[in-house]
């Protein structure tokens, strides 16, 4: 079976690609600590929620090659879930997050298992079949608030010490939690369980003729990938204090998708830088209407016919490093 | 009047028409997919921008004086060479791909048309009108009949019909399903596979645009409207299995009844329904109903 990745044909690592990996990780968290001097933190904040959501994202489609076009219905329902936590039962932001994350979980469980029964482009069509049952859902449950979505959701204040109303407060915490579920995702891809996940990847005939049960593999990924997406979700929502149906919607699936192929699919870094620049470009071009989903539109074509490892692939290759 | 379960038979039939239509419309949409699945092995995500397409061709047809009939042939038709442009200029860039590539690259093609015709018409519906021939409706003594919509069922079923009796009883059809098996060895045969591939999305497009042309007279031309509609149309080839004509027809046409009748018994879930059988499907019978495991 073809993969979705092109690193199968990956030439051998220069001297320094195995270092390459530290640095540009080093260089991200240097960028993290300067940027908000000369960029606006809440749009970082942005960036680095949907940066998370595309890792996770990136840890289905990149290690295991499945394709999920619904992955909206996890992010968006955990920001429901945490909105609804802070601001109804009056939950602190860590047990918010907490509540967003394990909905996230749950629903990842019951979507993957009924997921996973098909491969390929089913599997896609299924995913994103969920997703708008989800978003249907959403539109009709009275605590989502219907089109209003849940607002003003209170940011409160972290383990009872970090006031979370303030901007640099709540930048760092996003950093931290972001930064710490990028480490995450890296030790699961490069764990004995990773390893598996990309050897289903390449030959799940082989993988299952070696004895691996691939169906709880892809599972434990499936599920994986939802829980991040919900803490990224989750996030979300306090950041900017509102979860809506907008979280939830196809769009939003696709824009994930956009954000990984962009960046590149199966890299490490590759999700976060595409997902930085499709929210600067949305920021930027905020003003051109319809035109932002028309570029989103050649950006896919663009991806797909001449650029398919995307931008971190494409340094990559060329350097022979890890990125 | 008899009442069934407590529902006025009024409503009951009046939903169950309902759904007949939004089946027609699924019938219609799932075959091309199923017909360009099987030549292209590509799912067709601009499928619901060229439905849409379809309606908008229709509504443009109609400035220019050329009314409703006329337009079920030639919008049709306008749409279909656009989709072989599509499938020249960049599918067949894809054939030795992972088929998710495919996926990926008619969603961004959706995006662009959708944005495009939204930038130029907004978001509102423009009207179109039915022909004058089809307007009012005849009075079945259990329940109304709009002659229009009467027609669209009409139709769908000749056209599914029509497409399913060309792939499986006729000589083209043969080459087509022998094609879809083995495309080098029909090459070696000297018929032109690479032509078939092109006519065929062009044909599955033009079936989309040919439901475009029937729905413009019942709901609004909009540039959205085929947005969410593809995504039901996805469930109900999930639940069908691509691997038969037959399977897309019935599937389409059945899930309509059914999302109607629940918009009689249980109107809540009416947006779900389809979804909630999707899955349920997914559970007992992985393959589809129609489908082949493989």
């Amino acid at each position: 079976m073809a993969q979705i990745t092109e690193q199968a044909d990956i030439r051998p690592l220069n001297g320094f690609g195995l270092w390459s990996e530290q640095i540009a990780f080093m260089a991200l968290v240097a960028f993290l600590i300067v940027a908000p001097t000369f960029i606006y933190p809440v749009l970082l904040m942005k960036a680095l929620c949907f940066a998370l959501f595309a890792c996770a994202f990136n840890l289905l489609i990149g290690y295991v090659g499945l394709l999920s076009f619904g992955h909206a219905l996890f992010f968006g329902w955990s920001a429901y879930a945490c909105a609804h936590a802070a601001k109804v039962w009056g939950f602190p932001p860590e047990l918010a997050i907490l509540t967003g994350t394990a909905t996230a979980a749950v629903l990842g469980l019951v979507a993957g298992s009924i997921a996973i029964r098909r491969q390929g482009i089913y599997f896609a069509m299924i995913t994103l079949a969920l997703a708008q049952m989800m978003f249907f859902f959403a539109l009709q449950a009275p605590f989502t608030g219907g089109e209003d979505g849940i607002q003003a959701v209170p940011r409160g204040v972290l383990f009872g010490l970090f006031d979370l109303s303030d901007q640099m407060t709540i930048y760092v915490f996003v950093v931290v939690l972001f930064l710490a579920c990028f480490l995450l995702i890296y030790r699961i891809i490069y764990s004995p369980f990773g390893e598996v996940l990309k050897a289903i990847r390449e030959n799940e005939q082989r993988a299952i003729s070696l004895g691996y049960k691939t169906d709880r593999y892809k599972l434990m990924a499936f599920v994986l990938s939802a829980t991040l997406a919900g803490v990224a979700g989750s996030t979300k929502a306090l950041v900017f204090q509102l979860a809506s149906l907008t979280d939830v919607h196809w769009t939003m699936s696709g824009e994930v998708v956009l954000m990984t192929l962009l960046g590149g699919l199966g890299t490490v870094f590759g999700p976060a830088v595409g997902a930085f620049i499709i929210v600067a470009m949305q920021n930027y071009l905020a003003g051109f209407g319809q035109w932002v989903t028309i570029i989103q539109g050649a950006i896919f074509v663009v991806c797909v016919l001449l650029f398919r490892r995307g931008i971190v692939g494409v340094i990559a290759h060329a350097l022979r490093i890890r990125l | 009047m008899f009442e069934l379960l407590g529902i006025p038979p009024q409503a009951l039939f009046g939903q169950l028409l309902l759904g007949l239509i939004n089946g027609s419309f699924y019938a219609l949409l799932s075959l091309g997919l199923a017909v360009i699945f099987g030549m292209l092995n590509i799912i067709n995500f601009a499928h619901g921008a060229q439905y849409m397409m379809g309606a908008f061709t229709a509504f443009f047809l109609l400035q220019f004086g050329i009314g409703y009939w006329p337009a079920l042939i030639i919008a049709p038709i306008i749409v279909g060479i656009t989709g072989i442009v599509i499938e020249r200029l960049f599918l067949q860039r894809l054939y030795q791909l992972d088929h998710l590539y495919g996926l990926l690259l008619t969603f961004g093609l959706a995006l662009i048309i959708q944005g495009l015709f939204r930038h130029q018409y907004g978001s509102s519906g423009l009207p179109y009108s039915m022909p004058a021939q089809l307007s009012g409706g005849h009075n079945l003594g259990f329940m109304f009949l709009p002659n229009y919509r009467g027609w669209v069922v009409v139709l769908s079923l000749i056209v599914c019909f029509g497409t399913w009796f060309v792939i499986e009883k006729t000589k083209l059809g043969a080459y087509l399903r022998a094609a879809t098996e083995n495309p080098t060895l029909v090459r070696a045969f000297g018929i032109n596979v690479p032509r078939m591939i092109t006519l065929t999305y062009g044909f599955g497009v033009g079936l989309a645009a040919l439901a475009g042309v029937m729905a413009a007279p019942i709901y609004a031309v909009n540039p959205l409207m085929g947005a969410d509609l593809i995504i039901v149309v996805f469930a109900v080839v999930v639940i069908g299995g691509m691997g038969s004509i037959m399977g897309a027809i019935v599937t389409g046409f059945g899930l309509g009844v059914i999302e109607g009748l629940t918009k009689v018994f249980f109107p809540e879930a009416s947006n779900t329904v389809i979804f909630v059988i999707m899955a349920i499907v997914l559970l007992l019978r992985p393959a589809g109903l129609f489908g082949r495991a493989n």
